[in-house]
């Protein structure tokens, strides 16, 4: 049966904007796949913004999209090469 | 703003007898109010249930709210709806809506108060007239504004007042205040009411530009901002925090002297526009009477008396209260010796007279704590003791 | 909703719903209010609501703040009457969605009495209020919703007083539909916002929100995330159950859910539908072409 075979996961690319970021950590912590950690440098208003540690393994699930109380975070679904079962909601 | 006639449907055309709430109410319908929110208070409420009763009939809602400070704010959210909104009260609720009179005055809400006076303060004379609202309806709520107050002195004024005082605050995006009191709302005389196309409105000036370039409170030639309504896709913002031409806060001095300013100056650079009086006999006069409302009424008794004993008296009725007929009043201020103030309280209204006299005439209070109007002896007796 | 990376810059969707001249807003770091904003946005777009059509009625408080910073046509009242404000808006132009948007001490507290009556009358309104169980924006005082012994700066000693339970209180009122969730359920509360979108009558959502610089600054709870912890192992999800039990306790359990979903006729229906039937053909109905 092929039917799962086809299906390749979605990945996403982070958009960040560091000056936003008010170190709230949400992301961080929330993220499922791991992709976000704490960076060390600092944002013009003195917090630590995270960083994009692990970019291959976002999975397009824009919880930190959600989650980011100040609009900081945002997930474009990148396209794939061979393309996948296309699906348009959002998990 | 747009000109327009009245609509058919709400007008009541005929000659009927009527008390002052009533009129009101009808005054109301023939100038296009469809939205009336109010809380019964004596001797208010039969304003709310005339209008209670008829609206059904015209089309439009009435609703009685859990309380006044809920009916001015359901006004401020219907005039910002697109309608035409008014409520009635007395005292006690008056003192409730203040803090949102100054909001529909910060957000340049044109909406319309009738106040029926009755003897204050607090609980008071829930039955019986009074005046002692006046300045109040100037000063009630905190930091600087300008209101427009009217004064009828006969359930007929109360009709015609009530169509002004709507096209006043469409004009201007103002709360428009009718103070009448318990005799004039109570009192029941003849009122003709024309038919419809004889009844002249003004609408708000409708912004109809392009929407990304609105300005909710950039003040026009006339220093009124153009004004939209929710839902036409304008997006606005507004807010009872000092404000920008755009309606957001800025919470600094020179904005809140740009918006306080402004909010003055709106009322004031057009106050020739907007005040009304009636005189008789005052440029020969050595005393000019000084009254409104139902106390005008009296006076006119009392001065009728005094031309009779040979004394040169005027009469000034205040037709809008406020803003107050400051030029015409210091004009008279040169020629007479004395204006005398009958007034149902205890002196509101003879300040303003003395402090525009500015010494050059005495301002004679008669004052009457309210409960009764005056005996017209009393103020023949000051007219007498002015001339001297 | 996705959004496919093109040769075009990509934009935070978000920005096509805020007010982008007056972003950052003024949320301490780790307030939940942005959250429940963002949870609000999602359900707009997902509901597909013509947004012309949709106002937002707020009143004073950190909540409060939202009216200003949402791209829809937007009011900032005064403390504890947004509830009459979106009442008046709401009857004079029956087309528009109406959403109160505000906090536990101004619908509650002040606005309480408001509350009762909207509920009561089932006014056409949906009310999002975001409990954070003080009122922060004066600095953190003791609010309707402070469960008893938490302290803040005019219960010094701690809080003795009941709290009220927002949804038991809005059930007893007759809303039409009630739900609580916290902010970290944030696609249950866009699940919910959109579900109440779509029905009519008195609609009451309440969305526990962290307090970091002062409910828990003075209870000593740590920053958000340490809240989000403690709404993680706390909150119980029991749709319908009775808004009698739900009270939360200080740091107890949180129970989400919602709660009540039913019919009833709003407040215009009534009026069209009762006085057509005493004035018959004289009646002239208001508001019933939508």
């Amino acid at each position: 049966m092929i039917y799962f075979g086809n299906l390749k996961p979605k990945r996403g690319e982070i958009h960040l904007d560091k000056s936003r970021c008010k170190g709230c950590q949400f992301c961080v912590e929330y993220c499922p796949r791991d992709v976000l950690e704490t960076s060390e440098e600092y944002n013009d208003k003195g917090y630590h913004p995270p960083r994009i540690k692990d970019p291959m393994n976002c999975c397009y699930c824009q919880l930190c999209e959600a989650i980011c109380p100040e609009y900081a975070l945002f997930v474009t679904l990148m396209e794939e090469e061979n393309e996948g079962e296309e699906s348009q909601s959002r998990p | 703003m747009k000109k327009v006639k009245a609509d058919p449907k709400g007008v009541l055309v005929g000659a009927h007898y009527l008390d002052g709430d009533y009129a009101i109410a009808e005054g109301a319908l023939a100038a296009g109010c469809r939205f009336f929110a109010g809380y019964p208070i004596t001797p208010s409420t039969e304003t709310a249930e005339r209008f209670a009763e008829r609206i059904p009939m015209v089309g439009g809602v009435f609703i009685q709210m859990e309380d006044e400070i809920a009916s001015v704010t359901a006004l401020i959210g219907a005039s910002w709806g697109g309608q035409k909104p008014m409520t009635v009260t007395s005292g006690p609720g008056f003192s409730l809506m203040m803090e949102n009179i100054g909001l529909a005055a910060m957000m340049e809400t044109p909406l319309v108060i009738a106040n029926v006076q009755r003897g204050g303060p607090s609980t008071g004379l829930p039955t019986l007239t009074g005046q002692g609202d006046m300045m109040q309806v100037r000063w009630g709520s905190h930091g600087d504004y300008k209101i427009i107050a009217l004064s009828p002195d006969s359930p007929q004024e109360c009709f015609d007042l009530t169509i002004h005082a709507f096209n006043l605050s469409e004009m201007y995006r103002v709360p428009v205040f009718i103070m009448t009191d318990e005799c004039v709302g109570h009192m029941h005389e003849k009122v003709v009411i024309p038919p419809a196309d004889r009844i002249d409105l003004v609408e708000r000036k409708w912004y109809e530009g392009p929407k990304d370039k609105y300005l909710p409170y950039k003040p026009d030639k006339d220093l009124v901002p153009f004004m939209v309504k929710a839902g036409d896709g304008y997006r606005f913002h507004t807010t009872g925090l000092t404000h920008d031409e755009r309606g957001y806060p800025v919470i600094n001095a020179d904005c809140q002297d740009w918006n306080v300013r402004h909010l003055q100056d709106k009322i004031t650079k057009n106050a020739s526009k907007i005040v009304k009086f009636e005189e008789d006999q005052t440029d020969k006069a050595d005393v000019v009477v000084v009254s409104y409302g139902i106390t005008s009424r009296v006076a006119y008794r009392a001065v009728q008396s005094a031309r009779k004993a040979g004394l040169k008296v005027g009469i000034f009725r205040l037709i809008t209260v406020w803003p107050f007929p400051e030029k015409r009043l210091a004009e008279l201020a040169q020629t007479v010796k004395a204006f005398v103030v009958p007034e149902l309280n205890l002196g509101q209204i003879v300040l303003e007279v003395e402090r525009v006299s500015a010494g050059r005439a005495a301002a004679i209070p008669v004052s009457h704590a309210g409960g009764w109007v005056h005996d017209p002896e009393n103020i023949l007796k000051a007219i007498k003791e002015a001339v001297k | 909703m996705s959004t496919v990376a093109t040769s075009r810059e990509p934009r935070n969707p978000m920005e096509d719903f805020l007010r982008m001249d007056r972003i950052p807003h003024i949320w301490c770091s780790g307030c939940g209010i942005g959250v429940v904003v963002t949870s609000f946005a999602d359900a707009l777009r997902k509901s597909e609501k013509n947004l012309d059509k949709v106002a937002v009625v707020s009143g004073i408080g950190c909540t409060g703040r939202v009216a200003g910073y949402v791209k829809l046509d937007s009011f900032h009242s005064t403390h504890g009457r947004a509830i009459p404000f979106a009442t008046g808006l709401k009857l004079a132009n029956p087309e528009l969605d109406v959403v109160v948007f505000s906090g536990d001490g101004d619908l509650t507290g002040i606005g309480g009495n408001h509350f009762i009556h909207a509920a009561r009358r089932n006014m056409d309104l949906l009310v999002i209020c975001v409990n954070n169980f003080n009122y922060a924006m004066t600095g953190g005082q003791v609010a309707p919703t402070t469960p008893i012994d938490a302290n803040l700066s005019t219960a010094p000693f701690g809080n003795f007083e009941y709290p009220f339970s927002l949804p038991y209180l809005a059930d007893t009122c007759g809303a039409t539909y009630v739900a609580r969730w916290t902010c970290l359920h944030i696609r249950r509360v866009t699940n919910s916002i959109q579900e109440a979108l779509g029905k009519k009558g008195f609609r009451f959502i309440e969305v526990i929100a962290p307090c970091v610089t002062l409910y828990a600054r003075r209870n000593r709870l740590g920053d958000g995330l340490n809240i989000l912890k403690y709404y993680y192992e706390n909150s119980e999800i029991r749709h319908g159950a009775d808004t009698r039990t739900v009270d939360i306790t200080y740091q107890g359990k949180i129970t989400c859910g919602k709660f009540i979903d039913r019919e009833k006729p709003p407040f215009l229906d009534c009026m069209n539908t009762h006085l057509r039937k005493s004035l018959g053909d004289k009646y002239v109905p208001y508001g019933e072409k939508r």
